[in-house]
């Protein structure tokens, strides 16, 4: 078996949110099973990854674990600072990420859900410091513009993803990926040390300052199937609430930021960081429109969506 | 009732949106939202003034039973102080080197 992408090193690059994270592992047929899993998000351009990290796999026992099944995030998870390094600790999974040179290493079993927490982790601190973050939201888009949906579990992100049109492109339907357009406040990841390809495009028509994009993302929810690898800017975010019919709620900004931050996921344990997520969602309500969508389970909805 | 003099906490973030001063704190995350009342005793509370004090002023503008809304107020910084929104003492309490980030 061989692969376009995998090179001798068992190497590959996921790339999400603009951001490639280079994995390295010394089994191949791990390197395989993540290559498959994260579809058009693996990259064949290893040296553009600003982030590397070697992953050493080990038996399960060593976590103290009989079953490989996923493990939700949040449920014995530990993010914290230690020394300069991100600690990240699961039950299935270990890993140290230092944000200075980039480098950090994964020890974990043999299954693709432990690497898939450690990415969500590390994006979510980038991001943190980007003015961005990640949300349990689907998302999408349509006519150019991206919609973004939050809402705790059984809320409608997989039921409105299924029932979109033809038309609509979907980026996620369970973790959406939002970064501000056109400018940071000073990443893990530097600016100048991203590519200047990867940083976000400036669209002359959209004021870079008071915009926001949203990327896909391979983080999928029960409709398991892979957001697609595309961008847009962010026109409005929506709150999901089931109801007896089609409409769209205005929201005050106090009530916007409040409902977001539920839903924005963080991990860390860290002040800094802390308030530094808080003021952005403080800012993204500012800037974005956040309605509250209540909505029936029938393809009418996205009528509104445009 | 002893002095009680309180001052904003460096481990929050705080903004007001829309009129409505919202807090967190950044030590657990718990989110705060004051009212018109409680927002005057935030943005009072500079480690100088006593508690009793700032009361008082809030009741030369509000019609209130004064020992009810220092009570009232009491309970009310303590929770804050609890969730590390605000510190107390019964002495001033020095000015933070550098006040916490406020925006609006």
């Amino acid at each position: 078996m061989s692969s376009p992408i995998l090179a001798s090193l068992h190497q590959l690059t996921i790339e999400i949110g603009d951001i490639p994270i280079l994995i390295r592992t010394d089994n191949p047929d791990f390197a395989y099973l993540l290559e498959a899993r994260y579809g058009e998000f693996v990259t064949a351009e290893a040296p553009r990854a600003v982030i590397k990290l070697e992953i050493e796999l080990v038996k399960e026992a060593a976590f103290g674990i009989e079953d490989s099944g996923f493990v939700k995030d949040g449920e014995d998870l530990s993010v914290r600072l230690e020394s300069g390094r991100w600690v990240m600790e699961r039950s299935d999974y270990r890993a140290e990420w230092d944000p200075q040179n980039h480098q950090g290493w994964v020890r974990q079993s043999a299954n693709p859900y432990a690497i898939d927490g450690v990415l969500r982790i590390m994006h979510s601190l980038v991001l943190a410091r980007e003015g961005g973050f990640l949300v349990h939201a689907a998302s999408a888009v349509r006519n150019g513009c991206a919609f973004v949906f939050a809402g705790v579990s059984g809320a409608g992100k997989t039921t409105l993803a299924r029932l979109a049109p033809p038309d609509v492109i979907l980026l996620t339907d369970e973790i959406s990926y939002v970064r501000p357009m056109g400018g940071s406040r000073g990443s893990g990841v530097r600016s100048s040390e991203i590519p200047s390809r990867h940083v976000p495009n400036r669209r002359s028509t959209i004021d870079n300052r008071q915009s926001y994009e949203a990327f896909g993302t391979p983080f999928a929810g029960e409709l398991a199937r892979l957001g697609r690898k595309v961008r847009a800017p962010l026109r409005t975010l929506f709150l999901l609430k089931q109801g007896a019919e089609n409409r769209i709620e205005p929201l005050s900004e106090g009530q916007a930021a409040r409902e977001l931050l539920r839903h924005v996921l963080f991990f860390a344990r860290d002040e800094e960081l802390v308030a530094m997520v808080f003021q952005t969602v403080c800012d993204f309500v500012r800037r974005v429109p956040v309605r509250r969508l209540v909505f029936t389970p029938e393809a009418r909805v996205w009528e509104l969506i445009t | 009732m002893s002095p009680l003099y309180i001052a904003r906490s460096h481990e929050i973030a705080a903004r007001v949106l829309d009129g409505e001063m919202m807090i967190m704190s950044a030590r657990d995350s718990t989110l705060f939202n004051l009212n018109e009342v409680g927002t005057i005793i935030w943005q009072a509370a500079d480690g100088a003034a006593m508690l009793e004090d700032i009361v008082t002023d809030i009741c030369l503008e509000y019609e209130v039973d004064p020992a009810e809304a220092l009570k009232d107020a009491d309970a009310f910084v303590r929770e804050l102080a609890e969730h590390g929104i605000l510190r107390l003492s019964d002495q001033p309490i020095a000015a933070p080197a550098a006040a916490p980030k406020e925006g609006t």
